[in-house]
């Protein structure tokens, strides 16, 4: 079972991305299951989601303590304390942002960089990273097609606003190398 | 073909299946995402209903008991605070015999204020007349609100759907919902056979004297109690069309033949059964699911706990200053036959997580001699200086 947890603050879509990820994984015939976290519910308050993906039923409501990946919407959360306890070895942050050596340093554990606010911001006019992001992850691990998260988003978006995300999407997965973590996600998986 | 849904709008779905007539809520997180979708349904013109946005739960509560007794199948949703203002209304519509479904999205109960689960809202309403359902998964869920509404009329009793907010409600995965047809031909269209009719006047709800109270609480009473066979019935009647059942009254999972179970209500069953396969250096337990909590099981829990030395009852509430609220009834239904002992433990206040590695420490804790009421994953350093 792969196990993902996702940071960002209220406002981000962090659930949004997370029920995105399972959406495809399940529209591709996987199981899938993705919740939030919430704390204080405004915006700009630390939020966590959860998705697990797997090839059987997952029947397991608890939190993602230990995952295999976490996606980071906020860079400035990497400085909080917790937002990367419990990351199993082996595992890898992907983060919006700038390559950061000093924080990667003080981590101690691959980190994978995108310009996802920015990416957003070129091609929605909103600093919204999480489609962006999601591309990424899985041009990152190869868990899914990037075209399973082009057409999740089709059962929420439609005209302009979906060809926007469509070309985002497209952009972010292309930035990163493809690939790079399939081996750990596959290790995963099993 | 599965369906990628958020557990509320899985429910809202489910509810639409059914056909409502009115819908009348008041939004409160964890419940907010059923109503607001079920408006959304009806926005769109997808649900033939009235839904009819009131100014407090006690109002949602009101509205559909009028609309129940004119005749219309009706439905509301709420959770923690709500559902204690709505009580007043709640123990009425029970009291009157009138039909309906609400779904409970458990949260537990200020003070202190929280938004996260626990059952302390549902397990306030106990006494209320409700017969009531913990759903185990969102699949549950959707399956037992479309049984609901058929026991609700078949009994003339409500029911209370009780769904873990945001473990459940919150969490999207991959849902089979039932055709159109499939619903219909399992729920045929509602005639209360007590409905009112300008042409025939009646009164209802009017003041009983002591002559005739007790007979009417009796037949209360004795109304839920043939509920049992009747939530069997139904759910055996559903699994014929669906291929899927609930579990009836009372479920054993796990390892049947164990000599120690674990008593669940709701979600945290999957996280056990989960558990026992990662911990699986550790004794497997047989997990008992408590799905209807009223009527109250008796020999369905007897049957379930026959054999067993120690049996862990594991609930998301308490009574405080008493202890284990199921733990107790299920010690009384025991009482009489060779008991297990049996270890009541109150876990996931507040919305706090039960993770995996819950499963080994609860059946460590319960070997140990720690009292018959305990706190799961109480936290010394967080109490006052010098403990309680």
């Amino acid at each position: 079972m792969l196990e993902i947890r996702i940071h960002g603050r209220g406002g981000q879509g962090n659930v949004m991305a997370a029920y995105l990820l399972a959406s495809a994984a399940i529209d591709q015939g996987r199981q899938a299951q993705a919740f939030p976290s919430f704390g204080a519910e405004r915006r700009g308050a630390p939020v966590t989601a959860f998705v697990r993906i797997a090839d059987r039923p997952i029947r397991r409501r608890c939190q993602v303590q230990q995952p295999d990946f976490l996606i980071v919407q906020d860079a400035a959360l990497l400085h909080v304390p917790g937002v990367t306890a419990g990351l199993k070895p082996g595992g890898a942050i992907l983060s919006d942002g700038v390559a950061d050596a000093g924080i990667e340093a003080q981590l101690g554990c691959p980190v994978v960089w995108l310009p996802a606010t920015r990416l957003a911001l070129e091609h929605l006019g909103k600093p919204v990273p999480n489609t962006a992001l999601m591309a990424a992850f899985l041009s990152l691990t190869g868990i899914l097609p990037v075209t399973a998260l082009i057409k999740a988003l089709g059962g929420r978006f439609k005209g302009d606003l979906l060809e926007r995300n469509q070309r985002l999407i497209e952009a972010a997965a292309a930035q990163v190398p493809a690939g790079l973590w399939q081996e750990a996600a596959h290790a995963a998986r099993a | 073909m599965r369906l990628a849904l958020e557990g509320s709008q899985a429910l809202a779905r489910a509810v639409a299946l059914c056909r409502p007539q009115v819908v009348a809520a008041y939004p409160i997180t964890p419940q907010t995402h059923i109503v607001e979708n079920i408006a959304k349904l009806v926005a769109d013109g997808r649900l033939d209903c009235d839904f009819v946005s009131v100014e407090s739960e006690h109002s949602a509560a009101s509205v559909a008991l009028g609309a129940a007794c004119a005749g219309s199948r009706a439905y509301t949703a709420s959770s923690s605070q709500g559902i204690l203002l709505m009580s007043e209304v709640l123990y009425d519509i029970a009291g009157l015999r009138v039909p309906m479904v609400m779904t409970c999205a458990n949260r537990a109960v200020s003070a202190p204020l929280s938004i996260w689960n626990d059952h302390q809202d549902a397990m306030a309403l106990r006494d209320s007349g409700w017969i009531q359902l913990y759903c185990a998964d969102n699949q549950e869920a959707i399956d037992t609100t479309i049984q609901a509404f058929r026991l609700a009329e078949s009994l003339e009793l409500p029911v209370m759907v009780c769904v873990d907010g945001f473990a459940l409600t919150h969490t999207l995965e991959g849902l089979e919902l039932p055709s159109q047809e499939a619903v219909d031909a399992f729920l045929p269209p509602y005639r209360f056979s007590r409905a009112l009719d300008s042409t025939q006047p009646l009164s209802i709800g009017t003041l009983v004297s002591p002559d005739h109270f007790t007979e009417a609480r009796a037949s209360h009473h004795h109304a839920l109690l043939q509920g049992l066979s009747q939530i069997v019935a139904l759910d055996a009647a559903w699994q014929q069309i669906t291929g899927r059942a609930c579990g009836g009254l009372v479920e054993v999972r796990g390892e049947p033949e164990a000599k120690i179970g674990i008593l669940t209500l709701g979600s945290v069953l999957g996280t056990l059964e989960d558990a026992m396969e990662t911990y699986a250096e550790v004794p497997r337990a047989r997990l008992i699911k408590l799905r209807a909590f009223r009527p109250f099981p008796a020999e369905a829990l007897r049957q379930a706990c026959a054999g067993l030395d120690t049996l862990i009852v594991f609930e998301r509430a308490f009574s405080p200053g008493g202890g284990g609220i199921v733990a107790t009834e299920v010690k009384a239904a025991l009482y009489g036959q060779a008991m297990p002992r049996v270890v009541s433990f109150a876990a996931g206040l507040g919305g706090r997580d039960i993770p995996l590695d819950a499963y080994p420490r609860l059946i460590e804790a319960a070997a140990e001699d720690g009292g018959d009421f305990r706190f799961f994953d109480l936290k010394p350093d967080q109490l006052p200086e010098g403990g309680f």
